[in-house]
């Protein structure tokens, strides 16, 4: 395994990393979800963090996005060590996340659910909301990334898979985040809706955006990614640049084919 | 040739920022139960030569009030994905303190504040249990339900608390007079509290933040809302609106009795349900409540009225519930 991490890792080196993760562990009881993860992301870089069930991939995210609190490891952001202790406190680092429940209210409008958590209010007192710039920033924001849906006041409920995604990956966009983590977002979805979202990955890259993506479709990340991060068993069994490697060998690494 | 089959993607139109009034008007949960009410009420006052009269009209607005306020408080529970069985008992319990602090001579400001406080902290213990030790909101209301009922009949020993200063009657018997009626004061404190309810649950942070604990507790807590607090919140506020009604109850009633409002908590849930406030939470708002509550009156009134066995009423009261729920889901399927 160690020989892996020997490979020419260079273009991206050369920089200093935005986020670095060293030593990583994380445990549920007795259970090792993570063992020993280092992982960094540099700027304006796509990586997909690719493997099994089980191989560690959401909780890495989550550890990332402040859900969970690393066990074991440190964390830091442009050099500087960060502790990240709660979803607010890594969306005011800079991280946005895109979860892959969605994370949406469906028994809210689009609105709501786009400003979830912080929504803009009137005057200083913040206690009343302002409906008008919610809405405003929405339409602005949706149409921008040539998003449609139907109507503005229609509960969550009634939109497709593909509506739901985009909302959930268009509202983290007016918020300046430089790491955006994507769980699963193509996932459930239907060609032409996957498309889309994966430009609206590279739109991310374009504007200066570093991504994370979690996706089990090799196609999906050989479009996009710059750089594969494969985990199994909660730990990182590979690292490689797209340009110099295959789907082939990164699904070998994911299910430890070598090993047989 | 035919043009190629679109997607979902590409059917929709551009973005607009609202739906049209009447698609609107449609879609909304309130109008099926508001054209309910209405009809009843039509029926009532062709059918009956005594409904449409002022009088009765305010009869019934009196008697609905309380169960309508301690609604509004339910209303926010259910929306924030709880229940809150123990309403029934913290009106009586709101009563019984405050009429126990009159009769030991304290002012009528004061008795009522004491009274109001109570209901405060009963509500804010449900919280402790829901959000704290994770209680379902069905368990730990339900022992509270209990426990508060115990107390309105030890601390009363069973009787009732009665002689009751005028001052404090004045709250549950006044009528303002507004033009050529006489306006019973507790249907414009219900009436204050149904706006308030409403602009919080809908112009407020805090209220948006009760319905998305409500529609999704897990993506509510991811985007950084703090659940537990909503918790403590909505059940305080139950239980504010409980002891409210209550004491208009009791100041209404000129008595404060242990076995008073018992069952109340299902008139009070049934009103939330009726007005189209779903049970999963996330959905509805105090209006429908208000709908609701007065359905349930207007019922009862009505039987009394046509001459229903009074007997039977309760059965009636179920069958309205059971389909007044059916033709909201209904509409709901529709969309």
């Amino acid at each position: 395994m160690n020989e892996e991490k020997q490979k020419d890792l260079t273009p991206i080196q050369n920089t200093q990393p935005i986020l670095e993760l060293k030593g990583i562990c994380k445990y549920f009881g007795g259970i090792h979800a993570l063992e020993n993860v280092d992982f960094a992301v540099f700027p304006k870089e796509i990586v997909a963090i690719v493997g099994d069930n089980g191989a560690g991939k959401s909780t890495l995210i989550k550890i990332i996005a402040g859900v969970h609190a690393p066990t074991v490891g440190e964390i830091y952001m442009q050099g500087k060590p960060v502790e990240i202790v709660s979803p607010i406190q890594a969306r005011e680092l800079g991280i946005e996340t895109v979860y892959q429940e969605l994370a949406l209210i469906e028994t809210r409008d689009v609105p709501a659910n786009f400003f979830l958590g912080r929504e803009p209010t009137l005057g200083k007192m913040g206690i009343f909301i302002d409906r008008k710039r919610m809405v405003e920033e929405t339409v602005n924001t949706l149409n921008s990334l040539g998003i449609k849906l139907p109507s503005l006041s229609t509960m969550v409920r009634y939109l497709s898979g593909g509506q739901r995604q985009s909302l959930a990956i268009g509202r983290i966009m007016p918020w300046g985040g430089k790491i955006i983590i994507m769980d699963e977002p193509t996932a459930a979805l239907g060609v032409k809706e996957s498309r889309k979202v994966l430009d609206l990955v590279l739109k991310l890259k374009e504007q200066g955006c570093s991504v994370i993506v979690i996706s089990h479709n090799m196609r999906h990340v050989f479009n996009v990614a710059d750089r594969i991060v494969v985990l199994r068993g909660g730990i990182k069994v590979g690292e490689r640049i797209k340009k110099q490697t295959t789907p082939d060998e990164i699904v070998k690494l994911i299910v430890g084919a070598e090993m047989l | 040739m035919l043009p190629p089959p679109k997607t979902e993607f590409d059917a929709e139109t551009t973005i607009s920022p609202q739906l049209g009034i009447f698609t609107r008007l449609l879609n909304n949960q309130l109008t099926t139960i508001v054209i309910i009410l209405f009809l009843m009420i039509f029926l009532l006052g062709s059918f009956t030569r005594t409904f449409l009269t002022a009088n009765n009209i305010f009869n019934v607005l009196r008697a609905f009030s309380w169960i309508a306020i301690a609604s509004f408080g339910q209303s926010m529970v259910i929306i924030g994905g709880g229940i809150d069985l123990s309403s029934g008992s913290t009106m009586a319990f709101a009563g019984i303190m405050t009429a126990m602090m009159l009769s030991y001579g304290f002012g009528v400001l004061v008795s009522i504040l004491i009274g109001l406080g109570f209901g405060v902290f009963i509500g804010f213990i449900n919280g402790i249990l829901v959000s704290r030790a994770k209680l379902p909101p069905f368990i730990a209301t339900l022992g509270m339900l209990s426990i508060l009922r115990g107390f309105c009949y030890g601390l009363t020993s069973g009787w009732p608390i009665r002689d009751l200063p005028r001052g404090f009657l004045f709250l549950g018997q006044t009528d303002l007079a507004f033009y050529i009626w006489k306006v019973p004061l507790p249907a414009l404190i219900m009436v204050f509290f149904v706006i308030i309810s409403y602009i919080y649950l809908s112009k407020t942070k805090g209220g948006y933040h009760i319905y998305a604990v409500g529609g999704n507790e897990y993506a509510a807590s991811l985007a950084g809302i703090d659940a537990k607090r909503v918790k403590y919140v909505i059940y305080s506020l139950s239980g504010l609106f409980a002891a409210v009604g209550g004491i208009l109850m009791t100041s209404r009633l000129g008595v404060a009795a242990p076995t008073a409002a018992q069952g109340y908590e299902l008139d009070i849930i049934a009103a939330a349900v009726i007005g189209g406030i779903s049970l999963n939470g996330g959905e509805g708002n105090v209006w429908g409540a208000l709908v609701g509550a007065a359905i349930m009156q207007i019922l009862r009134n009505a039987l009394v009225l046509v001459g229903f066995p009074a007997y039977w009423q309760s059965s009636a009261i179920g069958a309205v519930i059971i389909s007044a729920v059916m033709i909201d889901q209904y509409r709901k399927r529709r969309i």
